[in-house]
């Protein structure tokens, strides 16, 4: 039995046993063969070694006319291994013995070895684990061919682990057996760990080396809910986790009790609880959750599809899917956010230095207006159908949200040439996300119709912490005081200038700041649709009087540790049986 | 690598030991057992073969480490 310890992204408990999904895709399975199928497994493992020596071979002639002998002896050991006649014995000895298929074979016995080399105190050595991972890799691919397996081809339900996901990997997910998922890379508020969310399903991420720790077939426990990954649980960790499961269920059933009831202070102050929605038939399933609306709808997931961009009618019966799904209530659909770990990156010859201050979001759509205006043109022919408003990712000034928002008016006169049924009115805003924004919050209220504060970007911005690199993300925090600040004086603006004011991010899905996020004047929160039941527990709760006191008195910390502590203290008064 | 590709000429069983770390005894024709010995510079290597050269083979590794040890597979 081994324990992990990770991030969470959504709460819950899965069981089960483990699919790796490796970079490549493989899944590699546990399979066993009958007795008469071990000598074709043992072929199968011969076949492979050879292959890939005569592969690594020719590749090294390669090199070595290309790029010179250096470059060449880079895989001298590559070939070492793979004729090494250890080796080859421990992956025949676990095919005979234990009548196992050779993919499954090699991967167990070169997942043993990754384990040895990251006990290494040489950092040169530990190195090598990428050289037996392509080892592996080469392998596999040899033994598989073609035959590689797909995740939607799983036949029983299963726990995915794999070292990254992929946001178009994850959007996937939805349509398979997966219960649950375990990864070792990734912060809580990357796109992919977003699309986890959405999802659902148990899931812990940043768990550092999982995909090396566990082999397919062996059973895991992903305990999202305290951050926990168990791997070959003993029988008593079993039992109980199977009891705990259930309790999830129970407890679960109960918030379902309050969907629907509305948001409303013990002070009688009504809170408009929205979802974020990644795509279209979540529209529908947030109100379901007890959402008045959709707040952030990222039209930008129809867009990462192999096929590419979506046509004007594709893009039209998508929003008028999403529009329908939220029966009149507001929703809220924010162009585009394309760039950095989205979509552009793949298109590039020369991929970004630094993308999360490169080419995204706006200053993408603004660079590819062609792209911009088809988007726009479906969002207004759609938007007649409901109350819908749009707003603008990563606004950073004037002039950017002013070039945006003429775009909008070219597509609305393209449409009335046309003669097509547009609205004129359509509220146009924007998302405040970066630090300069905040700073000229005063002269944006001049000119939208309402901002929507994203404060994943906005914390990354303002604390210059990139929110996706594991070895920084624990100094990405919303307690910031710079950031508790940073909110306060944007809700405070807004509310001068007779602006809506939402906030989006993650943030505002998190019970911690729930207090807080009511005792600076927000009135309308937009999280994931999992996030609702919990929060509306929480502000029937309490009153404004009393949220106003904590925002206060957290205002006056110095650290981001004071405020968590505190804040967390506040909310355990309120929700004292629930894991804050 | 020279030192597994020198090891594998002779018919004698080779072992090495890297006595520095305590660790386990490996075989000495494994490239991949050879890189887990974490034999970096300044260890001391225990080398023991078995067989018809076994005399030989130790004495001609040894002095292989002696004039210019590198780590197995080290560029």
């Amino acid at each position: 039995m081994e324990v992990l310890r990770g991030i969470s992204v959504s709460p819950g408990i899965a069981i089960g046993e483990v699919v790796i999904l490796d970079a490549e895709d493989y899944r590699i399975p546990y399979r066993t063969v009958p007795p008469e199928g071990v000598a074709d497994e043992l072929a199968r493992l011969d076949h492979s070694l050879k292959q890939s020596v005569e592969e690594l071979v020719q590749q090294s002639e390669w090199l070595n006319q290309n790029m010179g002998q250096d470059a060449a002896n880079v895989f001298n050991w590559h070939v070492g291994v793979l004729k090494d006649d250890r080796l080859r014995q421990n992956i025949e000895t676990m095919i005979r013995d234990q009548s196992s298929a050779a993919a499954y074979a090699t991967s167990v016995v070169m997942r043993n070895y990754q384990r040895r080399f990251m006990q290494m105190t040489d950092p040169l050595l530990v190195e090598r684990i990428r050289d037996v991972q392509d080892i592996e890799r080469r392998l596999l691919r040899h033994i598989l061919g073609e035959s590689r397996e797909d995740l939607a081809h799983l036949t029983q339900p299963a726990i995915l682990v794999a070292h990254d996901l992929t946001p178009t990997q994850t959007a996937q997910l939805a349509d398979t057996k997966v219960m649950g998922v375990a990864l070792d890379v990734g912060a809580a508020t990357s796109h992919t760990a977003i699309l986890l969310r959405s999802w659902g399903r148990p899931g812990v991420i940043g768990l550092n080396d999982v995909s090396t720790r566990v082999s397919g077939g062996d059973t895991v426990i992903i305990d999202a809910t305290n951050q926990l990954v168990i791997v070959n649980p003993n029988e008593a960790t079993l039992a109980d986790y199977r009891t705990r499961e259930r309790a999830f269920v129970r407890l679960a059933d109960e918030l379902d009790e309050l969907k629907s009831l509305p948001a409303v202070t013990r002070d009688d102050e009504r809170i408009c609880l929205f979802s974020n929605i990644e795509f279209p038939g979540e529209a529908a399933s947030g109100i379901a959750k007890g959402a008045d609306g959709v707040g952030l709808y990222r039209t930008e997931f129809l867009f990462l599809r192999p096929e590419g961009a979506p046509s004007e009618e594709e893009q039209y019966e998508a929003y008028r899917q999403a529009i329908a799904g939220v029966q009149g209530r507001p929703i809220t659909i924010r162009t585009f956010d394309l760039g950095a770990d989205k979509y552009t990156q793949q298109r590039r010859y020369e991929q970004e230095r630094n993308p999360m201050l490169g080419l995204r979001s706006i200053r993408y759509s603004l660079q590819h207006l062609d792209m911009f205006k088809v988007q726009l043109r479906a969002i207004l022919r759609a938007s007649v159908h409901g109350d819908v408003r749009v707003m603008f990712p990563l606004i950073n000034s004037l002039m950017e949200f002013r070039q945006a928002k003429m775009t909008v008016h070219d597509a609305i006169e393209d449409l009335e040439e046309a003669g097509r049924p547009v609205r004129h009115d359509v509220p146009i805003g924007m998302m405040l996300e970066t630090p300069a924004a905040a700073i000229q919050v005063k002269e944006f209220c001049r000119e939208v119709a309402f901002i929507s504060i994203g404060t994943n970007d906005l914390i990354q911005y303002l604390l210059a912490v990139d929110r996706g690199n594991e070895r920084v993300s624990q100094f990405y925090s919303a307690s910031h005081p710079a950031v508790l600040r940073a909110v306060r004086d944007v809700v405070r603006a807004c509310t001068r200038g007779g602006v809506g004011c939402t906030l989006c991010g993650e943030m505002a899905g998190q019970p911690l700041y729930t207090l807080f996020l009511l005792g600076v004047g927000l009135r309308h929160l937009s999280m994931a649709p999992a996030n609702i039941p919990e929060v509306k527990k929480l502000i029937r709760l309490v009153s404004i009087h009393q949220a106003e006191r904590v925002a206060k008195r957290a205002l006056g910390f110095d650290t981001e540790l004071q405020v968590t502590n505190y804040l967390r203290a506040e909310t355990r008064k309120v929700l004292p049986e629930d894991p804050i | 690598m020279r030192f597994v590709d020198a090891a594998s000429k002779f018919k004698s069983e080779v072992w090495v030991c890297n006595v520095s770390r305590r660790g386990e005894r490996v075989d000495g024709k494994s490239a991949m057992q050879m890189m887990l010995l974490e034999a970096t510079s300044g260890c001391v290597l225990r080398i023991e073969a078995r067989g018809p050269d076994a005399g030989e083979a130790v004495a001609a590794l040894g002095a292989m480490i002696d004039v210019d040890f590198r780590p197995p597979g080290a560029q």
